[in-house]
């Protein structure tokens, strides 16, 4: 008997003495998780630190200077010496025979690119005053390293400050509709019976109807003349509703599966409310499921997020997102051959995406080992 | 249950649903702040008389209820009213929808047809080089937004000068005999295929590896081993059928997701669509067009799933149709 209960003793501790490996550090340990997770930090940081990583503000516009090739940058004067990088004022010409446009470098005055220079006044992270860039060139001249856009604006600053908004519209959708799926699924799964079919076919009817006709027909609700935040609150709000149903559904059939647990039911016969007996020991249980759907959802919404920008319906000039600055690449798909980089913004969705897709697969094999597969 | 009968019985399961789908669309569109008369009130020859007459024959001056009620009960005699830009909707619909319909069916295939032996070959030798190219492949496919795609074929398209740069016909279509334009049409589904092909790819190969790798652990598969078969016997004989139904009730999914990125694809690629359909219809608020359009695209996503269900019963006899 003793040495029974000193095998079960045994059996029951770890059997080497280095502690379990926490979920984070596993998935830290994992390379593709760790670059992803390295990529997805400089993505978010650029994102906030926009103002200051760049020479110009989102709305900085210079009309002489509209649909500019990027500025050369010159490393060597005029003897064939290397020197301070340096850009020259570009003016835009004439053909007076095609009628074709072109941009000339005026020689006369060189324009040397300053480091931490003082430029237009921002607000640091929305609330600190601030005026030192990175980078910048004096006033006259214009470094717009990957071009101008139709306006004469920065499209290398304008990728920063598009990044703010598709990058932050996945989590905000997700802080809407996660809670909404949890409590609509846990409800449904919780009451059962007609208030659960009832509940269930609503959230039939909205996965059935196509996500993408859905998203188009919510974003035309939205009135033309409306200023960007509003605009961009609603959209984050729409893009929410495509999402909560999935989630509803799985959280309601994890709820009816788990209540059957024999743990809930020893708390419900020792007399627990079945209200908190579902608050406390049913919904945890979900919580490795929900970290996993989150992850794999964020990249659903900044895709949906740019799609709607890229027709036209979600966020609209003078704002910038990837997907309104990818919508103007494609109205120029015939200059795209000559300005390549002009399809910049959707290759950052795609990194982005790429990103959250192999850290939620990392995460999903670590915290929910029974998902996989599926 | 026979087989026509679980099929009434989800067509009947289906009415409450595109009811409620109905309901919900048609409010939406109603707080849509977009005048469908715009055009024609911003036009100073048309009188005022004609605009009232206008918005008497598209029911625009009646409560909204009334409205529904109005749509509803044409709707259910088959009339699917009349597009303000002028014509049926019945007709604008049906060639948009056939059309995407084509498109999608044939990603579909392309889809399955390489999806398939390539996960299987993923997973039969697994860890080798080639697994690893399939696995960047997928990931970058899962990930690839299908404008961007789209947006990299088409420059593709104008700087070969290869393939068209978008449309679903070359402008001399008509002059061209009936085998001619059958080619005509495939020269330019050859990029938009290509584009959901790709797209949906990721998905199925990664489902298809997964799932055979859970077979091929499975007890009934070490013991057709141990008995001595030879190993493609266990593998395609025993493994795969095993491991190819998850992957029928997928494809209901798929084609939701498929008309979704189809949407987008028409757009960019100005293929002749549904979503394309459904987008001009929605900025310019054409009730009764976005209405016949929404209705379809779910009609089509719920026959989706139901026709993966009745394929699972075929594939696997253990399936009870419940």
């Amino acid at each position: 008997m003793a040495t029974l209960e000193a095998n079960l003793e045994a059996s029951l501790q770890p059997t080497t003495g280095a502690p379990r490996p926490s979920a984070w550090s596993k998935i830290w340990r994992d390379p593709v998780a760790r670059i992803s997770i390295i990529v997805l930090f400089i993505l978010y940081m650029s994102a906030a630190l926009a103002s200051p990583l760049t020479p110009y503000s989102m709305d900085f516009n210079d009309p002489e200077l509209g649909n500019s090739p990027p500025t050369p940058v010159h490393y060597v004067d005029e003897k064939g010496a290397p020197c301070a990088p340096f850009v020259y004022k570009a003016k835009r010409m004439n053909d007076a025979e095609t009628f074709s446009q072109f941009f000339q470098q005026d020689e006369t005055q060189k324009f040397p690119i300053h480091f931490f220079v003082k430029a237009e006044p921002y607000k640091l992270l929305g609330f600190i005053p601030a005026d030192l860039h990175l980078f910048g060139v004096g006033d006259g001249a214009r470094l717009y390293i990957i071009g101008s856009d139709i306006n004469g604006r920065d499209n290398y600053s304008r990728l920063f400050f598009g990044a703010q908004k598709s990058l932050t519209i996945g989590f905000l959708g997700l802080f809407i509709a996660f809670p909404i799926g949890i409590i609509y699924g846990g409800l449904a799964g919780f009451f059962g019976g007609a208030v659960d079919n009832a509940m269930m076919r609503f959230a039939e009817a909205v996965m059935s109807i196509p996500s993408f006709y859905l998203l188009i027909g919510l974003a035309a609700i939205l009135p033309p003349g409306m200023s960007g935040a509003d605009r961009f609150a609603l959209i984050t709000v729409i893009l929410s509703f495509i999402g909560w149903a999935g989630i509803a559904r799985v959280i309601r059939g994890m709820v009816l599966s788990i209540a059957d647990e024999e743990f809930v039911q020893a708390a419900r016969a020792s007399g627990m409310p079945e209200f908190f007996n579902m608050l406390k020991h049913v919904i945890p249980q979900t919580a490795s499921f929900i970290i996993v759907a989150a992850t794999m959802q964020v990249p659903n919404f900044i895709l949906s997020e740019s799609g709607l920008s890229f027709i036209g319906l979600g966020i609209q000039q003078p704002d910038a997102s990837w997907g309104n600055m990818l919508k103007f690449a494609l109205d120029n798909i015939n200059e795209l051959l000559e300005k390549p980089v002009l399809l910049a913004p959707g290759f950052l969705i795609f990194l982005t995406i790429l990103c959250f897709n192999q850290l939620g697969d990392t995460m999903r094999d670590v915290l929910d080992p029974k998902m996989q597969g599926q | 249950m026979s087989i026509a009968a679980y099929i009434l019985k989800r067509l009947l399961q289906a009415l409450p649903l595109l009811f409620i789908i109905s309901v919900m669309s048609f409010t939406m569109l109603k707080l849509a702040p977009i005048d469908p008369l715009a055009t024609l009130k911003a036009n100073p020859a048309i009188s005022q008389a004609m605009i009232k007459a206008e918005e008497e024959r598209l029911g625009l001056n009646k409560p909204p209820v009334v409205q529904y009620g109005l749509w509803l009960s044409r709707t259910l005699t088959g009339n699917l009213g009349i597009s303000t830009a002028g014509g049926p909707v019945s007709t604008l619909l049906l060639q948009r929808a056939f059309n995407t319909l084509l498109l999608s069916v044939l990603s579909i295939l392309f889809t399955w047809l390489i999806a398939i032996p390539a996960g299987t070959y993923a997973a039969v030798y697994r860890g080798s080089y080639i697994d690893k190219f399939f696995g960047l492949l997928t990931a970058v496919g899962m990930s690839m937004p299908t404008f961007l795609l789209a947006m990299l074929l088409l420059m593709f398209a104008l700087s070969s000068g290869l393939l068209p740069i978008g449309g679903l016909t070359s402008a001399y279509y008509f002059d061209l005999s009936g085998c001619a334009q059958i080619l005509d049409i495939a020269w330019h589904l050859v990029i938009p295929v290509t584009v959901l092909t790709f797209v949906g790819l990721a998905g199925i190969q990664r489902q298809m590896r997964g799932n055979l790798l859970d077979v091929l652990r499975k007890e009934y598969v070490r013991t057709a081993r141990a008995k001595g078969l030879p190993e493609h016997t266990v593998i395609y004989r025993h493994a795969l059928r095993n491991a190819i139904n998850p992957l029928i009730t997928l494809l209901g999914f798929e084609l939701g997701s498929i008309l979704s990125g189809a949407a987008l694809t028409e757009t960019v690629l100005s293929y002749p669509g549904l979503g394309r359909l459904t987008l001009e219809a929605v900025l310019t608020k054409d009730l009764n067009l976005v209405m016949a359009s929404l209705m379809l695209g779910a009609l089509m996503l719920i026959l989706g799933n139901l026709v993966a269900d009745i394929l699972l019963k075929f594939a696997d006899p253990r399936i009870s149709l419940e």
